[in-house]
């Protein structure tokens, strides 16, 4: 019985070596300051938050040393989410792993989508059309909205205010209805292909976005009001969870968490994939670098998502929706149905897959609602990836939040890790 | 004593008819809570247990009653059954000194605020209690935050109930209320009613002053490792708090079963000690309770929660002073009328 002795009912544990390691790890850290300090009365307590939580977005795990109601020390334990597909890719054709990505970041299944197709499309050299860019940047542009959303929402039912969960609710239920138009699936898409999209917008999906486009800023109007200038929301947030230019740089923190702390490092200006470089768009900073700015930089960015979405849908130029090619993309349906060769290839497709070629490799990274999401393929020359890394923004970011909880509440732990904003399906992949 | 301050009716009926009330209210207050929170959210709220969904609390007190009673192995038995009990007696308890109407009222001792806050304040020995026996992390500092702002917020709000007593000159909740038959306190004290009213928020533990059980850090606080009816206990006590708290916000500052300025209308209503007065009491009494228990309500659903430091320095340097400023003040101002007037 002593064996399992991490599976005792009256005495639940963790994995005992892992445990070990991780405790050892909480008493090492600042191990030259904590020679000097002593605890005679021996307040110090260890709480153990996560991985089952109602509050740590998923099954993020922390280790804390409190002092009373502060934080002295603390240890993150990442990885109870992780189902390898890294792996997986290497058995999949490019094609097939697309529905994986949709469960890695589940907040925003289009941005990866998007980014692993840039990826392959890279790799493997392959041209997409004009308009299939346009939609591929509306559905990423709906995917940080709703991502940002609940971003929202989960930080404000941190502080203790539930309603506000509940009504962005309303929006990104707006939002997946118009991705049940857009692509047939309301949550995991998987509506971008290689090579170009599945289908193009319908008339009714193009209505539905305009019509979304023209309300949704009057819905942030009334957040903005009610949240910006609450006094105990703004105390909640204000200074709380602080992180330095530097030390974000040094860590390597991206998306709205480095754009709070007044690095304007946004993929979409800074290196403009798709179409971004004939849009116009601001990129939202704050100097203050704490929650707060984080939240005030997401709420301004779904602001310019929308203006990018109306310019999109002016610019879009009529044409096709996938690339021609049949040995670097599906052919279209009605090919397939009514062409011997159409159906070859779409067979061949499936089978084989888009084949890059051998030894090439590879990374291109997309500015998805969280951060830079980039993937890394080396190709041996066959349908498949030899390996595929994928650069996940919550991982980078989870990095900094060691540094950013110390010293911190214990009543903030919630509302920094919801700042931060991690998706833990996308952190440990 | 004049003839108001003797009751009317039997103790015992005011008292079995309160008593029943307080225990059917708290059910009340949570179907109202849950379809108000409803309406706020954009939602319909409980609507499928008999017509528009008014069995709801039957049906979560039965779902409680057969969900298993977990009792955590390594805490303190005793502590952790006993511990449900005390807010509910205590909430309980406080019905015997309330005026519900002119002469409708259990009993009348000349001590009433002073029991008042004697056994509002017991309530905390079942959270800090609860919290201990459990032997969680979580239950503890969410025991202690309790025992911490409960401490915290009785000041103030003594302090509060001073300065209606040299209103009223008097100890007794019948004679409270009496003295505000032409201006209820509210108009007289201002500042003592709204710090009152916040600090009866932070009795009940109510947001924004919830962190005792503040569900995204605490899990559960204090009630982590309660289920089935021992959870429904404190359940019941937070809601007859509400009730509670809407009571003596009603008698001390809303005039009681008065209405508004009756004193100068008061040979057109009924005339006291006939069964028209008495039910005409009770409805006033019980339209502004249920009137605060709905602000109660709304504030929960619309305000985050305040962080433990920021609640010790409104409680310390913000509501103490104020209140202790506020009570000075009127003193004086009582003094100067009294004498020179």
């Amino acid at each position: 019985m002593e064996k399992f002795s991490f599976l005792d009912k009256t005495k639940p544990t963790f994995f005992k070596e892992h445990q070990n390691a991780l405790y050892k790890s909480l008493e090492d850290k600042h191990t030259t300051i904590e020679e000097l300090e002593e605890d005679p009365l021996g307040t110090r307590m260890i709480l153990n938050m996560g991985p089952q939580h109602p509050a740590t977005h998923g099954v993020l795990r922390l280790l804390l040393e409190l002092d009373g109601e502060k934080i002295t020390r603390n240890r993150l334990d990442i990885g109870y989410l992780h189902r390898g597909i890294e792996k997986i890719a290497e058995n999949k054709t490019y094609q097939e792993f697309m529905p994986y990505t949709d469960r890695m970041d589940y907040l925003s299944p289009y941005s990866n989508n998007v980014a692993m197709c840039m990826a392959v499309e890279k790799i493997a050299d392959i041209e997409v059309p004009e308009r299939a860019q346009y939609i591929r940047m509306i559905g990423c542009e709906l995917a940080r909205i709703s991502s940002h959303l609940l971003f929202m929402g989960a930080t404000v039912m941190d502080t203790g205010a539930i309603s506000v969960f509940i009504w962005t609710f309303r929006e990104r239920e707006r939002i997946y209805d118009i991705f049940d138009n857009f692509g047939g699936h309301r949550f995991t898409i998987s509506h971008s292909r290689i090579g170009g999209v599945h289908n193009d917008l319908s008339p009714l999906c193009i209505d539905m976005i305009k019509n979304f486009t023209e309300t949704f800023p009057a819905e942030v109007e009334g957040w903005k009001k009610l949240l910006n200038r609450n006094r105990i929301f703004y105390d909640r947030n204000n200074g709380v969870g602080t992180i330095s230019r530097e030390d974000a740089i040094k860590i390597g923190l991206t998306g709205p968490n480095i754009r709070a702390t007044g690095v304007p490092l946004d993929l979409r200006k800074v290196n403009p994939y798709m179409q971004y470089d004939k849009v116009d768009f601001e990129v939202p900073t704050r100097l203050e670098g704490d929650n707060f700015a984080r939240y005030i930089c997401r709420m301004e960015e779904m602001l310019e998502s929308i203006k990018i979405i109306k310019q999109c849908l002016d610019k879009m130029p009529k044409g096709q929706i996938r690339t021609d090619d049949a040995k670097k993309a599906y052919p279209s349906k009605d090919e397939v149905y009514y062409s011997m060769e159409g159906m070859i290839h779409d067979f061949m497709m499936t089978d084989t897959g888009v084949c890059p070629p051998d030894g090439v490799e590879c990374y291109t990274a997309i500015e998805a609602p969280k951060g830079e999401l980039g993937f890394y393929i080396q190709s041996d020359g066959t349908g498949h990836p030899w390996r595929m890394k994928i650069k996940s923004p919550s991982f980078t970011n989870l990095q900094g939040l060691e540094k950013i909880l110390d010293g911190e509440m214990i009543a903030d732990t919630v509302v920094i890790i919801g700042g931060v904003d991690p998706v833990m399906g996308e952190s440990d992949k | 004593m004049d003839s108001s301050q003797i009751p009317i009716v039997s103790s015992y009926i005011v008292m079995a008819g309160a008593l029943g009330f307080l225990l059917n209210s708290a059910a009340i207050t949570v179907y109202a809570e849950r379809r108000v929170a409803a309406f706020i959210q954009n939602r319909v709220g409980p609507n499928r247990v008999g017509p528009l969904g008014l069995f709801q609390p039957l049906a979560d007190v039965v779902k409680l009653i057969f969900k298993e009673d977990v009792t955590p192995a390594q805490g303190n038995p005793t502590l952790h059954a006993t511990a449900p009990l005390i807010p509910v007696i205590t909430a309980l308890m406080t019905v015997a000194v309330i005026p519900f109407g002119e002469g409708i009222f259990v009993t009348n001792i000349n001590v009433g605020v002073l029991y008042i806050l004697a056994v509002a304040s017991l309530g905390v020995y079942g959270v800090t209690m609860a919290g201990w026996a459990s032997n969680s992390k979580y239950s503890l500092l969410g025991g202690l935050r309790a025992a911490a702002q409960m401490l915290s917020y009785e000041l103030p709000m003594g302090m509060a109930l001073a300065s209606v007593v040299l209103f009223a000159q008097s100890l007794s909740m019948v004679t409270m209320v009496e003295s505000q038959a032409h201006f209820w306190f509210i108009f007289v004290n201002p500042i003592g009613a709204i710090i009152f009213i916040v600090c009866t928020f932070a009795e009940a533990n109510r947001t924004p002053f919830d962190l005792v059980e503040a569900e995204q850090e605490l899990v559960g606080g204090f009630h982590t490792e309660y289920s089935s009816m021992k959870f429904g206990m404190f359940f019941l006590a937070e809601y007859m708090h509400v009730v509670i708290g809407s009571m003596l916000i009603t008698v001390f500052f809303l005039g009681g079963w008065h209405l508004p300025f009756a004193g100068y209308y008061e040979h057109i209503l009924p005339e006291a000690g006939t069964w028209a007065k008495a039910i005409l009491d009770i409805s006033v009494f019980l339209g502004k309770t249920i009137f605060l228990v709905f602000v109660f309500i709304w504030v929960r659903w619309t305000i985050p929660r305040f962080k433990y430091n920021q609640l010790m320095s409104l409680g310390w340097a913000r509501l103490l002073p104020l209140s202790i400023l506020n009570f000075a003040v009127i003193a004086f101002i009582l003094m100067v009328i009294h004498t020179y007037f």
